[in-house]
Formats: structure tokens, C-alpha cells, sequence
């Protein structure tokens, strides 16, 4: 059983729903990223996703995209964010780690080195954004056969049909984007989030992560309520860019959000 | 050839590049406009309605013009214009319009939003919409806004609403980015008009149907005109859209040369070009597998080029398929030499041509001297230069 799939066995034993933060990898700097990761834990995530910086994230709100650009300041790249769980891995054995990032990066490195490159860092998934199922055979076969779960984005217009197909070409969860729109944008609408969640289940027995638009303990309650995990990325990252000059204290709020999400989930 | 020319694939592959390479929030409207696409392009009555459009509106068919005089100062190949400077707003980016446009009409969507480098594209998008009544923003990178201020101008005549992008290099590829955000925020309303051919299938497909209308009647035209088909195409590709507009029909006279010119700024050993296919590499980017500009990690490169049409780190997939294949060949042109191109087309003809359309005039003058007198080169003119004074006019030292 994979780490992520093992992650979500053991949380829905406790009858507990998965914190899912998301950091893009080496922002504001590179040295920030590993000890992040470790007390975000410690704050009682279950799940890391890292993003991969880009120069053209397309599918990303602008405080997505500044991370991306703050972190490319720096000359992060896919080879960094791999390097960045490697580090991290080196003393959490148990904590998956999912990286997040467009196919581009991908695609130069070469199928089969980023599948053994991503195997050799430690890392449980890999979400690649514009890499949807009918263009993913290659890629996912090449990490299925590492053990490494390729995972897919769902959207609150996707058809049953594609819903069946992620469930198969998938692996780990399915990644439900609930709003129509880029990372950061607009307020959830819960029951339609519920009312789609359940058409979902009906073609998968994949868990469900939910993301885009959780902002605060509140919203994360009420998400954690309807799907197996809360993925929170905008809101964690507007803590950086809130505190540039005082990196320690980002960490600070950051760690302070996840804490009362975590409180707000469990209770 | 024995086999007639059919690509893309229903997945839209051209070999191993093109597809659709977008988030999953992108794939309904995507597989939406397919659908509409692939049925509209067979409805007689839709047809007749675009060929009306391009013929009172656009002003179609364009001319195909012996340029003499430069022929015969170059003293070698007959020298062919395709008169795509003569259309409606001044290039050939409304044939694609007129055509998304009219297609967006049938699908009911009701709000149009475009990006655009050198702003033909724009105002073109700008144009069509302002005829049907349609809500239309352009994006427009901030660089771009500065440098075709004239254009944007116009854009906002036309009552659209020209958004400058601020991210990343503040160019085309950034707009491109950008409108994409909106159409995935505003789905069900909006149509994404995409100025080249480039984008997730159905658009590589789709734009180069909708400008094959001017390879279409060069072709006729040269065969009424000169009584054979012609030796060589010359076209400048930025995405490529004018480029492949006249190149699709001949892609089956096997013994017609093909040529795209690229732009490389300062010089492709400087690095700083907009020349993928010349000295990029195969990547995916804006919904497409296509060479890029990009470096060891993957990350997009920031490109250069006097024009703002051809300043774009990518290309058209049907391209890259068509380098690979060795079917067509791609060369590239400095800003220096694309110059000698404006001028000497300029002062020879008394044309004045786009920057884009001047780095083909620029490859033209170093080819046309190397072929007999009795072959012919058909070279693309695909806008005219009048959105470019400002720019002239700098490099020249001239206030306007």
C-alpha cells in the first residue's frame, strides 16, 4: 500500500478527515521550505503538497503566481523541489509528500528520470496540472510502476465519464477544485460542493481531497465535513507574502492557521 | 505524395506534438467548442454565412501582386505578394476572427475575450465583436501596451477593454496566460478567441482552417496569373498562424518549398530570439506539445523581437510537425535585417509592411537573388505597417 493510500486508511479508521497544506517549494527562500514542512506537521497535517515553481502558471491566482515568481528568484526548479523532499524525508519516514506543478518542467527532464528522480526523493504522489488523462498513459505508468501515485485534478464540470477515467489512470486521491476559476479565487459554496462530492463517489472509491477557496478554520470545517481531505494553498502562502521581511514570523501564521483548522476538523 | 494530408488526428496530434494539455476546469469547454467546431464546419449554411462575411466584410479575395520592380532589382525569382495588408483592420488575423467569432454566435456565448502581442489580433477580435453586439476584453502584455499604444487605441474605440497584463515577462505568452485564467473563470459565458495556431486542439486545427482562405486563393491566383503553381512560400511565423494560412493547400504539392521565418532579435547565438523552431526544443506550453524556449529546468524563456507579433517563446504544433518531417523548413531573421526588409519593400513597391510581415520581405531579398527568373516566390504580407510608426519612428529619432 502506498504512503498516501495508508494515510487515508489510518484517517478514516479515526474517523478523521486529511489537512492537506500546499507550499510552493523554495519561497520566499530556498531554506525555508524543510523546516516549514517539519513543523507544519507538527501542527498535525497529514498530507504536503509542494508546488513545483513555473514561469507560466497558468492555472494559478496571482498569489500562487508570486510565490512562483519569488521562488524562481531564487533559481528553484523541479530538480530544488525534489531536493527540498529529499531533505525532508531524510527525518520524517511517515508524512506523504504529493509535488504540484505544470508538465513543461516535466517533459525537459524526460518521463522516465523525473519518475525515477521523484521515486529517489521520497515523493508519495505527483500532481501535474495540464496533464490531463488522455495525454497522461506514458507518465502515469512510468510512476505507478515506482510506486509513486499519479494524481488528477476534478472539476465541478466534469462529466461521470471523466470521473470513471480518473478513477482508473488515478492513484492516491482525486483532487476536487471547487470553483470554477484559478487557485485563491471567489468562496465555496457548500452545498454544491456536497451535492457534486456525491455524484463523484458514485464512479470512485478514490478519496477525495477539496481545495481552492478554503481560507480559514471555518471553511475547512465545513469542507472536511463533505470530502476525506482540505487542501489550503492561497491562504498559507498570503502569510508569506503578508510577512517578506520577517520569514520567521510567516512561519508563525502559518503554522497558527493550520492549528485552528486542524482544532476546527477534529471537533 | 500518394496519401492526402490529413492531420491532426481526432485528438488533435500532429506526430507527437499538439493535443490538449490544459486543467481539468479547461476540458469541458474545450471538448464544448470541439464539438461546435467540428459540426459547424460542415453546415452549408454556416459556411456560406462566414464566405459572405470574408468577402463584403473582410474585403476577401485579397490580391496576389507581382512586385516587379523588386523582382527585378533583386535580379532573380518573380516576387509574389499576398496582399493580406489590404484586409479589413489591416492583416490576416480577421479571417480567424470573423470565423471564431461567427462560431462563438452559435454557441450562445455572449462574452469574447482574446490576447494579443502586437495588437492585430486585438483589434481584429476587438472588430468582430463591436459587429455582433459581443462583450470583448483583450489581454495585452504590459511591454506590448507600451510599444502599440496605437493599437490599443483602437481596441478601445471599438468599445473593448484592454486589460495589461503585469506578470511574468509582460509580453504575449503573458496575456496568453492570463486570458486563460479568465476563461476557466468564466466559462460559460465566454469564448476564447486565440489569434494563432497554437492552443489545445480543436484551436491549432480550427485558426488554420479559418486562414487556409488565403493559401486557397493564392494558390488560384498564381495558377490564373502566372499558369503554374509557384517554386517557394515564404511566410514569417511568430504562433505561426499566417504561416500556415498559406502553406495548408500546398502541403500536397510535394514539389512546393515551404519557408518560415522566425525571428531572432539580436541574433539566435545571443540568445535573445523568439526563434523555437530554429533553436528550441520540444516542450508543452499553452495547451500544446510544440518546440519551445525554454531552459535545462523547463522554465520559459524570455524572448526578444522587434515585433511584438512574433515575440512569443512558442509555436504552432502543425509547425513543429511540419520541421520535423522536413516538409517545411524554418529559417530565422535579426531585427537588423527585418529593417533592411521594411525599408526595401517600402521604397520599391511603395508598401509599407508590419514588422512582423518584414522579416519574410528580409529572407525574401537574401533568396529571391539565388533562384532563375522563371520561379516564383509567393511571400505572405500579412499586415501592413502603419501600427509600427511609433516604432519606426524612435529607432529613428523622430518625435511623432
Amino acid at each position: 500500500m502506498s504512503r498516501l493510500a495508508a494515510t487515508f486508511a489510518e484517517l478514516a479508521e479515526k474517523n478523521r478527515k486529511a489537512l492537506i497544506p500546499f507550499v510552493t517549494a523554495g519561497d520566499p527562500n530556498p531554506e525555508f521550505t524543510v523546516p516549514l514542512m517539519h513543523a507544519m506537521v507538527g501542527a498535525g497535517v497529514d498530507i504536503i503538497e509542494l508546488g513545483v515553481p513555473f514561469s507560466d502558471p497558468m492555472a494559478d491566482g496571482p498569489v500562487i503566481q508570486r510565490a512562483s515568481e519569488r521562488a524562481l528568484a531564487h533559481h528553484q526548479s523541479l530538480r530544488t523541489t525534489l531536493a527540498i523532499a529529499k531533505e525532508f524525508r531524510k527525518t520524517n519516514g511517515h508524512t506523504p509528500i504529493v509535488i504540484m506543478g505544470y508538465l513543461n518542467p516535466v517533459e525537459v527532464m524526460g518521463y522516465e528520470k523525473f519518475a525515477d528522480a521523484v521515486q529517489a526523493a521520497g515523493v508519495d504522489g505527483v500532481l501535474t496540472v495540464d496533464l490531463p488523462p488522455e495525454e497522461a498513459e506514458e507518465c502515469t505508468a512510468l510512476l505507478k510502476a515506482r510506486g509513486v501515485d499519479p494524481i488528477f485534478l476534478l472539476a465541478p464540470n466534469s462529466s461521470a465519464e471523466r470521473v470513471q477515467k480518473m478513477d482508473v489512470i488515478g492513484a492516491g486521491y482525486l483532487y476536487y477544485v471547487s470553483l470554477k476559476g484559478v487557485t485563491g479565487a471567489g468562496h465555496l459554496n457548500a452545498a454544491d460542493v456536497e451535492a457534486k462530492l456525491a455524484e463523484i463517489r458514485v464512479n470512485t472509491k478514490l478519496p477525495i481531497a477539496v481545495g481552492f477557496g478554503v481560507k480559514d478554520a471555518e471553511t475547512a470545517k465545513v469542507i472536511g465535513n463533505l470530502g476525506d481531505g482540505v487542501v489550503v494553498g492561497s491562504a498559507l502562502i498570503s502569510q508569506i507574502e503578508a510577512n517578506l521581511y520577517s520569514p520567521a514570523q510567516a512561519k508563525m501564521a502559518i503554522i497558527e492557521l493550520l492549528t485552528a483548522m486542524r482544532h476546527a476538523m477534529d471537533n | 505524395m500518394t496519401e492526402k494530408y490529413n492531420k491532426p488526428d481526432a485528438r488533435g496530434h500532429f506526430g507527437v506534438y499538439g493535443g490538449i494539455f490544459v486543467a481539468e476546469t479547461l476540458m469541458p469547454a474545450i471538448q464544448e467548442l470541439n464539438t461546435a467546431y467540428q459540426h459547424y464546419m460542415e453546415d452549408v449554411e454556416f459556411i456560406a454565412e462566414l464566405d459572405k462575411d470574408l468577402q463584403y466584410y473582410v474585403g476577401r479575395p485579397s490580391p496576389l501582386y507581382h512586385a516587379e520592380r523588386w523582382s527585378n532589382q533583386l535580379g532573380g525569382a518573380q516576387i509574389y505578394l499576398k496582399r493580406e495588408d489590404l484586409n479589413h483592420t489591416g492583416s490576416h488575423k480577421i479571417n480567424n476572427t470573423v470565423g471564431q467569432a461567427l462560431l462563438a454566435k452559435r454557441m450562445g456565448k455572449t462574452r469574447i475575450i482574446a490576447e494579443t502581442g502586437a495588437g492585430q489580433h486585438g483589434v481584429a477580435t476587438a472588430t468582430v465583436a463591436a459587429r455582433l453586439g459581443l462583450e470583448c476584453v483583450v489581454y495585452m502584455g504590459a511591454v506590448d501596451v507600451a510599444r502599440q499604444s496605437l493599437n490599443v487605441y483602437r481596441m478601445k474605440l471599438l468599445g473593448a477593454k484592454v486589460v495589461a497584463v503585469e506578470s511574468g515577462s509582460k509580453t504575449l505568452k503573458d496575456a496568453l496566460n492570463e486570458a486563460l485564467r479568465d476563461w476557466v473563470t468564466n466559462i460559460d459565458d465566454t469564448f476564447y478567441i486565440i489569434g494563432t495556431v497554437a492552443g489545445p486542439h480543436p484551436y491549432p486545427a480550427m485558426v488554420r482552417d479559418f486562414q487556409a482562405v488565403l493559401g486557397r486563393e493564392a494558390k488560384a491566383q498564381c495558377l490564373a496569373q502566372a499558369g503554374k503553381l509557384p517554386d517557394t512560400l515564404v511566410a514569417c511565423v511568430g504562433g505561426g498562424s499566417n504561416a500556415m494560412g498559406l502553406f495548408y493547400p500546398f502541403i500536397d504539392d510535394a514539389d512546393v518549398k515551404m519557408i518560415g521565418v522566425e525571428a531572432a532579435g539580436d541574433g539566435v547565438e545571443t540568445g535573445r530570439h523568439s526563434a523555437p523552431l530554429c533553436a528550441g526544443r520540444p516542450g508543452v506550453l499553452h495547451g500544446n506539445r510544440t518546440y519551445l524556449m525554454s531552459d535545462d529546468d523547463g522554465e520559459i524563456i524570455e524572448t526578444h523581437s522587434i515585433s511584438a507579433g512574433l515575440d512569443y517563446p512558442g509555436v504552432g504544433p502543425e509547425h513543429a510537425w511540419l520541421k520535423d518531417s522536413g516538409r517545411a523548413q524554418y529559417v530565422n531573421i535579426t531585427d537588423d535585417e527585418a529593417l533592411g526588409g521594411f525599408y526595401a519593400l517600402t521604397r520599391m513597391e511603395g508598401i509599407i509592411p508590419a514588422l512582423e510581415s518584414s522579416h519574410a520581405m528580409a529572407y525574401v531579398t537574401k533568396l529571391a537573388p539565388t533562384m532563375k527568373s522563371d520561379e516564383i516566390i509567393i511571400v505572405n504580407l500579412s499586415g501592413r505597417g502603419d501600427k509600427d510608426m511609433q516604432t519606426m519612428a524612435k529607432r529613428e529619432g523622430i518625435e511623432l
